[in-house]
């Protein structure tokens, strides 16, 4: 949770309530998201980045099941994870414009976000490659006798490497306190699960089948992924190695910060079905529905959270200016 | 007589584990009967299954596992009974390993060691015999050791554990039998210390881990011919000791550079760079270089004669390329009558190891 926002906030809202904290944390990260989108053209994020909208449920309803000292690892497409896991909004984005000012001093950009200070261990994008450092990391807490768990943010291409294989069977033999989140969204660059995976390919199969205990769902009612998270957190918290394998849709195109629909390597009708399926929409509405809020507060809600989104960015550039004019070519 | 070189390592991981209980070991024969040539020898016992294990046959994901305890103030040890496997896990070990303390702007300390043991002989042959040390010295933020005497693998084993940064630490099997008495001194080697092994004037030899065993050999049959050899074992290969090195080839003007691994692109190339612009016009002769040739290491014992540098043959060289006086046929006679091959074969270490190793 990004506890300066809350803070802004909570004059005007109940933000003990979870669907409160989770629909403020989705709106943020959605609105993060399409602000680099918009700004990207301007040249001022110069990295490649792999944006999370669409995504944003995953992240918020397992993150508010975590404690501050419990462990992330995320892949390249971190943005959601890293503020969902409470991580400070100054930082990312200076960190995507190259900044000293940074959460890794510019040296790693948006694919290798890390920041320590609130367990967000690392962003490894190299496919895969995140889980072995995972086992290791939940094999130290273990070892330390405490009782952080481990969140492993994987794609279903990680399916496809040998480290997922490998780091499974370790978490299994060493019983380690390790949650794999598995982002399923069905595609590995423009590359659908047809050409990649066979048709008999079991994945509830293959991981009961090394050991891990599995479950399932959709990746786009928060409200239904926070209640699963927390059921399957306690057996995580005593040390049985868990997979939660969750569907969701990437809106935009894989890296960049361009809509790809045009592209035609997804069926409209996908993207349709995906579109009326939007996390911020369907926890909007059942809360208005269920008179948690109305519809004006909602509305003035996603206005607060814009605001201090833009209000970030002014400062970003406000305090990085004589950065950004270190690169800027005088022809 | 002392100590072997494998139970001085041993000694290094005892002391280490007693003295920090953060310091784990594990690879593939850590826990069983063989104890990787004895030298995890009694230490699981004495310290428990959760800090010296046997892993599963999975050496990328238990090299990422110990960058993940590194991470968390752990200090592993991961080892391989032969360096070649440790390549499953370059992906680990180049961009994860090497890079997540520049990353995190510096956020991360990465004290691990991975441990390397690099095979020769009695048939070892192209995946079983390779020194990767030029390569990982190839990656920014690794660094490289390749002890050469039994006191050097004692204390850079020890240091390489109490490092904050990763260390590679390639340990040739040939030495694993030679001994050196451990003596109790304040003059402990720092870990990327070079060290003059025999002073002399005439000309410096200089080499890593086994071959340093061999130009101490080659100096002390020359020193018979009236030439004082020098001889720097690097000991630390990343970084390396620059200024030992020139200093000495500053002195002696003559260079002889012997690399455990393959010639082109390697440690001899890189030192001989440095050499040739640090002290451009001040060397008398050309460097000479030996090392692998360009093929893959063969299996059969016979092919493997030509594959490794000879004592002999590099004695011939020498003479040659500098212009040494002396005769070649009593310069081979000395040196079989000063250093007797104990072994009837020469695929495999003078003392110590019979095959199969």
């Amino acid at each position: 949770m990004n506890i300066e926002l809350i803070n802004l906030i909570k004059k005007d809202y109940d933000v003990e309530n979870s669907r409160i904290q989770m629909f403020v944390n989705l709106q943020l990260i959605r609105s993060v998201e399409l602000l680099i989108s918009e700004k990207y053209d301007a040249q001022i994020f110069r990295c490649p980045v792999h944006l999370s909208i669409g995504q944003e449920a995953i992240a918020v309803g397992v993150s508010i099941n975590l404690q501050l000292e419990d462990k992330v690892v995320s892949t390249h497409r971190s943005h959601a994870h890293y503020i969902a896991k409470g991580g400070d909004l100054f930082s990312m984005l200076s960190e995507l414009i190259g900044s000293p000012l940074g959460c890794c001093k510019g040296r790693g950009g948006s694919m290798h976000i890390f920041d320590k200070s609130v367990g967000f261990m690392a962003s490894v994008p190299i496919v895969g490659s995140s889980l072995p450092i995972s086992v290791g990391i939940a094999l130290a807490e273990k070892q330390s006798n405490s009782e952080n768990i481990v969140v492993a943010y994987i794609g279903d291409a990680a399916l496809e490497t040998g480290a997922f294989y490998e780091s499974l069977n370790l978490a299994a033999l060493k019983n380690l306190p390790i949650l794999i989140v598995l982002e399923d969204n069905g595609y590995s660059t423009y590359s659908n699960k047809e050409v990649r995976w066979p048709d008999t390919k079991n994945v509830r199969a293959t991981t009961e089948g090394m050991g891990i205990h599995y479950y399932s769902g959709s990746g786009d009612d928060v409200d239904e992924i926070n209640t699963q998270i927390s059921e399957v957190i306690l057996n995580v918290r005593n040390n049985k190695p868990s997979l939660v394998h969750l569907d969701t849709f990437r809106r935009y195109e894989h890296c960049g910060p361009r809509l790809d629909d045009n592209l035609g390597y997804r069926e409209s009708e996908e993207i349709l079905s995906y579109i009326k399926r939007d996390p911020i929409e369907i926890l909007g509405n059942k809360m208005i529905n269920l008179d948690i809020i109305s519809k004006t507060l909602l509305g003035d809600l996603v206005n607060k959270v814009n605001c201090y989104v833009e209000d970030t960015f002014t400062d970003v550039l406000r305090k990085n200016e004589n950065y950004l004019k270190q690169f800027e070519m005088n022809y | 007589m002392g100590q072997t070189y494998i139970s001085l390592i041993n000694q290094a991981f005892d002391e280490s584990l007693k003295n920090d209980s953060k310091v784990m070991l594990f690879g593939l024969g850590v826990g069983d009967i063989g104890a990787v040539f004895g030298s995890t020898a009694n230490l699981q016992s004495k310290y428990g299954a959760e800090r010296v294990f046997e892993i599963p046959l999975s050496e990328n994901s238990v090299t990422g596992m110990a960058l993940g305890l590194a991470m968390q103030g752990f200090r592993p040890v991961m080892m391989h009974q032969r360096a070649d496997f440790s390549f499953t896990s370059a992906e680990q070990i180049i961009n994860q390993i090497a890079k997540t303390s520049y990353m995190s702007g510096d956020v991360y300390k990465v004290p691990l060691v991975i441990r390397m043991i690099v095979g020769r002989g009695w048939g070892q042959g192209p995946t079983h015999a390779q020194s990767p040390h030029a390569f990982f010295s190839h990656v920014p933020g690794l660094q490289v050791v390749a002890p050469a005497t039994p006191v050097d693998g004692y204390y850079l084993m020890k240091q390489s554990i109490a490092s904050d940064k990763p260390v590679i630490f390639i340990e040739h099997r040939w030495l694993h039998q030679t001994t050196e008495e451990l003596i109790e001194t304040d003059q402990i080697p720092e870990l990327f210390e070079a060290k003059i092994m025999k002073s002399g004037e005439d000309l410096t030899l200089i080499s890593l881990s086994y071959g340093v065993i061999e130009c101490i050999k080659i100096a002390e049959v020359l020193s018979e011919f009236n030439l004082n050899v020098e001889v720097v074992n690097l000991r630390s290969i990343q970084p390396w000791n620059k200024n030992t090195v020139l200093r000495s080839v500053k002195k002696t003007k003559k260079v002889v550079l012997l690399d455990t691994g393959h010639i082109e692109f390697g440690l001899t190339g890189e030192i001989a760079a440095t050499i040739y612009s640090e002290l451009f016009g001040s060397i008398s002769n050309p460097i000479l270089r030996f090392g692998l040739p360009m093929e893959p290491t063969p299996s059969s014992a016979a092919l493997a004669i030509d594959h490794y540098p000879a004592i002999e043959k590099m004695l011939g060289e020498i003479k040659s390329h500098f212009g040494f006086k002396y005769e070649l046929k009593e310069a081979i006679n000395a040196f079989n009558k000063k250093f007797p091959y104990k072994s009837k074969y020469k695929d495999q270490p003078d003392v110590g190891a019979v095959g199969p190793f």
